[in-house]
Formats: C-alpha cells, structure tokens, sequence
C-alpha cells in the first residue's frame, strides 16, 4: 500500500476531489497547512505598512491507496491541481505498512 | 432658573437615546476594531480592557470625574460639590440645557468611557492589566477631567470662545497625544516594525468601524445636547465626512498598492469621523464631504510617520487616526464653516477664531504629554508596565486572562 500525501493550492480542492473520484478512489483527508516553497511567502499591506507573510496557506491531502492505483492517483493530482504558476505544491509517496478499519477490523487493502 | 428648570421631552429622548448610541461605540463598537487589528493570542485581552476601562472609568465618573469637570465654574477644574453625585434630585434640571441632569452626567459619563479605552490600541499585546487599569483611572482623572472643563465646563479655553463641538480637543486630541506618550514610554512590541503579524480578523475590525459610524451620530448629534436643527446638520455633517473619508482612503491604497482593503477603508471611516467631531456644528454638507476626504490623505502620512519617521509603536494608530484627525478639524473648523450652505456661527472673526483654536491644540496636547509621562512613570514605579518577553510571546489572552480566544476541535 502507499500512502499519497499532496500539498496543493487550496482553492484546487474541489478539482482533485472531483478528478480522484472519477477514477474511483473514495476517500482522502485534507489539513489546512502553511508552508513556503520556491514560492517563498506574499506581502499584505495594512494601512500602508506591508507584512511579510512567510508560511502560505496550503491544503495538504492524504490518501492511502493499493499500489497499483497510486499511479493513476499522482497523475490525477497533478493534472487536478496543476495552474502552472510557481506555488502549485509537491506530492510525496510513501510506503504504508498497515491500514485497519476501525468499524470492521478488516485490515490490508479492504480497510481502504 | 427660569427657563432652566423646564425639561424638554423631546431634548431629553434624544439624548436618551445619542447616550445608548455613545456607550456603544465602546462597547462593543472600539472593542471590536481594536481586537480584530491585534494577532489571534491576543484579541481577548483587547476586549476585557475595553471592558475594565468602560466599568472604571464609569465609576470613577460617578465618584469625582462629573463634579471635577462639570461642577463650578473655575477657571482651571471643576468643585467637589458633585462628587458621588451627592446632590443629583431625581428632578435636577442641567443649567444650560432642557434635560435633566441625570441624562446630561449618563451622555457626559458615555465619553469619560471612551475616550481613555482609545488609547488602549497604543499599548495592545504588551502591557500588564494592572497597568491598564492605574493608568487609566489616573489618566481620567488628571487628564480627561480637567480638558473637559476648560473646553466645556466653563473653564478658560470655553472663556476664550473654544469652539469644541464633540471632542476633537477633548477626547481625540488628549487620546492620541497620550496614546504616543504611552506607546514611546512602554517601548515597541518585541517584534517591531519588521516581524509584526498582520490584523487577524479584519472583516472584525469592518463590524466594529460599522458600529462606531452608527454610534458616532449620538456622539456628534448628540453633543447639540438638543433634539433640533443643531443635532440635525450635526448628524448630516457626521456621516458625509465618515463617507468621503472612506471613499479617500480607499483611493489612496488603490493608487499607491493597486488594491483597495478593508482595513483600510474602515481605517478612513474612522479618521474622516474623528476629523468632523469638533466641526460638526459649524460643518455644512460640502464642508463636511471636503473635510473628510483631507482628514483621510492627513491621517494616511501621520499613520506612516509615527511608525516608520519616529519609530514609535502606536500599535494601532491611535495619534495618527484620532489625534491627528481631531486636531486637524479644530484647527480647519473656522475655515470648514464657511464652505457652502448650512454653516453654523463661530464665536469670533475667522482669524481670531483660528488663534483661539491653536492654542488650545497646543496646550491640550502639551498638557496631556506632560501628565501622562507623569502617570505612566508611575504606573511603571508601582506595578510595572510590561508583561515579560515569554508571556508576550505567548500572548495576553492565555498569560494574562487563562482564557483562548479561538479554539479547534475542543
């Protein structure tokens, strides 16, 4: 199993939602983040003065997949939330070593 | 007596009514847009010392504030005769007025409330409660009493023809001069300039401007202290600066930035209502709209100066908005009455008048420099002006209160 943690633009949720779903996969965990990558962070002027804001809000995403769909799921994410501009966000996969539902029990690829 | 002792229905519900208007404007009106400017860990301590201060000074007011400002005709302070109100007859006409006295110490005690909760937004997000509270029961007593009978208690500035109609000297001009005094004193934030936070919650602080605005008709409407045609060109004068102010400062930050905020928008409202305040009775409609948009292009380089030329951290802007906006309308007060129709009389000749109005600028501001580095210096001696680097970090809510403004999943 593999785990498809996505940090994306969050006003591109509704997309990646709508494009994971279309190839079937049901379920994923958001957390509202902030963070800064080659994006470094924006400036926001209050009367006049100007802020620095150095952590960007970010939405990150989580979904546990079978190893044969993270495939499909990467690309989908990526065309999903892609706008082309510097700040777009990063998938990073990792190994997942178990997964259990908590209402069943059922464990491995079933509890996803 | 004679026509003093009658009492006016009509005189009396209105002032009724600018006195709930006034104590809103504090509570919650200035508790809102001070708390939505400060960082997230802070907002609670902005509200209970809007709170404390509002209950204070109130008290105080009944104590000795009212007969110090308002009782007697001397020169320099009031008598003692009123303190604790100890001779208010349920039936007391106010001399001078066709309301009772009731009302007129309730409409009186609604700005004794604010005017020291305004300059809490100098010291926000460092200073100890215990400070918060000397200093402003002191500072209502030494500063605030004493200005509210020179101009309107019969003292000398009222004697030399002072013309103040809501407070432009009294409340923002000794506001903001002392908010600066404080704000230098208790010295910067620790993050200040660079690593200050922006405003968390500016559509907060859009609902408190709101509220000030609406509030700010019993403040200017109400100092007619009458239901006529004063109060009537006083509210239209009011609410025509408040607009062309917020439509100036919008201009400005959409030249300057290419976006127009809502900070800054409510930032004019407020500066173009603090500029009208002393000139509301002399104000025509044109007068009103010309005023408000200069009180915004002045009150938008004094906001700049006071953080980036003197480097003071008037956290939010009490000098630059209320101080500056305050004495700029009592100085163009003489000039704003001659603009259009609708004027109201000054007490001398244009010339003479704006004489009489500088130097009642000057020594208000000096004053209240003066005897508020006293009572600041005090304050420090006593109890202590700031909370420690780690409790500031931390923020006032928690460190100071025990209280969290915002909690998730609790």
């Amino acid at each position: 199993m593999k785990l498809v943690v996505a940090i994306i633009q969050p006003h591109r949720i509704d997309s990646v939602r709508q494009a994971l779903t279309d190839i079937g996969i049901n379920g994923l965990t958001i957390t509202e983040v902030r963070g800064y990558g080659r994006q470094k962070g924006h400036t926001e002027i209050y009367r006049g003065a100007e802020y620095t804001i150095s952590f960007t809000p970010k939405l990150k995403i989580e979904v546990a997949l079978a190893d044969d769909r993270a495939d499909d799921a990467i690309s989908a994410i990526t065309q999903a939330a892609r706008t082309g501009k510097v700040g777009d966000g990063k998938i990073f996969v990792f190994e997942l070593l178990a997964a259990q539902r908590v209402r069943t029990g059922e464990t491995g690829d079933d509890a996803l | 007596m004679g026509q003093d002792t009658v009492i006016d229905a009509a005189d009396t519900a209105w002032m009724l009514t600018s006195t709930a208007l006034v104590l809103l404007m504090t509570l919650p009106a200035l508790a809102l847009f001070y708390g939505g400017l400060v960082q997230a860990k802070n907002i609670l301590s902005v509200l209970v010392q809007c709170t404390a201060v509002a209950a204070l000074c109130s008290v105080l007011w009944f104590a000795f504030g009212y007969s110090l400002s308002y009782s007697g005709d001397g020169d320099w302070l009031g008598n003692g005769a009123a303190f604790f109100l100890a001779n208010l007859a349920r039936d007391t006409v106010r001399s001078g007025t066709h309301i009772p006295e009731s009302v007129y110490v309730m409409f009186q005690m609604t700005f004794a409330v604010i005017t020291p909760a305004l300059i809490i937004g100098a010291y926000v997000e460092r200073i100890r409660f215990a400070a918060v509270l000397l200093i402003s029961a002191l500072w209502l007593l030494i500063v605030y009493a004493p200005v509210a009978h020179w101009v309107w208690g019969g003292g000398w500035l009222a004697k030399m023809g002072v013309m103040d109609f809501a407070g432009g000297i009294v409340v923002h001009v000794t506001a903001g001069v002392s908010a600066l005094v404080i704000a230098w004193m208790i010295a910067p934030r620790h993050e200040f300039p660079h690593g200050i936070r922006p405003p968390h919650a500016p559509w907060m602080v859009m609902v408190g401007a709101s509220l000030l605005w609406v509030g700010w008709f019993g403040f200017n409407a109400g100092s007619a202290v009458s239901s006529g045609a004063d109060a009537g060109m006083a509210m239209l004068a009011t609410h025509l600066s408040a607009a062309s102010a917020t439509l100036a400062w919008m201009a400005i930050e959409w030249i300057k930035f290419g976006k127009p905020s809502l900070v800054g928008a409510v930032t004019g409202t407020i500066a173009g209502l603090a500029t009208i305040t002393p000139a509301a009775g002399v104000a025509g409609p044109l007068g009103a709209v010309l005023l408000g948009a200069a009180a915004s292009c002045v009150c938008y380089l004094a906001v700049w100066a006071v953080k980036r030329v003197i480097q003071v951290d008037d956290a939010l802007d009490v000098l630059g908005v209320h101080g500056v906006g305050g004495a700029m309308g009592t100085l163009l007060l003489p000039f704003v009455s001659l603009i259009g129709a609708g004027g109201g009389h000054l007490n001398h000749a244009v010339g003479a008048q704006f004489q009489v109005q500088a130097i009642a600028v000057v020594v208000v501001a000096l004053f209240s420099a003066i005897a508020t580095f006293v009572i600041t210096k005090l304050a420090d001696m006593l109890v202590g002006l700031r909370v420690n680097l780690e409790h500031e970090t931390q923020g006032l809510d928690f460190a100071t209160h025990g209280e969290t403004g915002y909690h998730t999943n609790r």
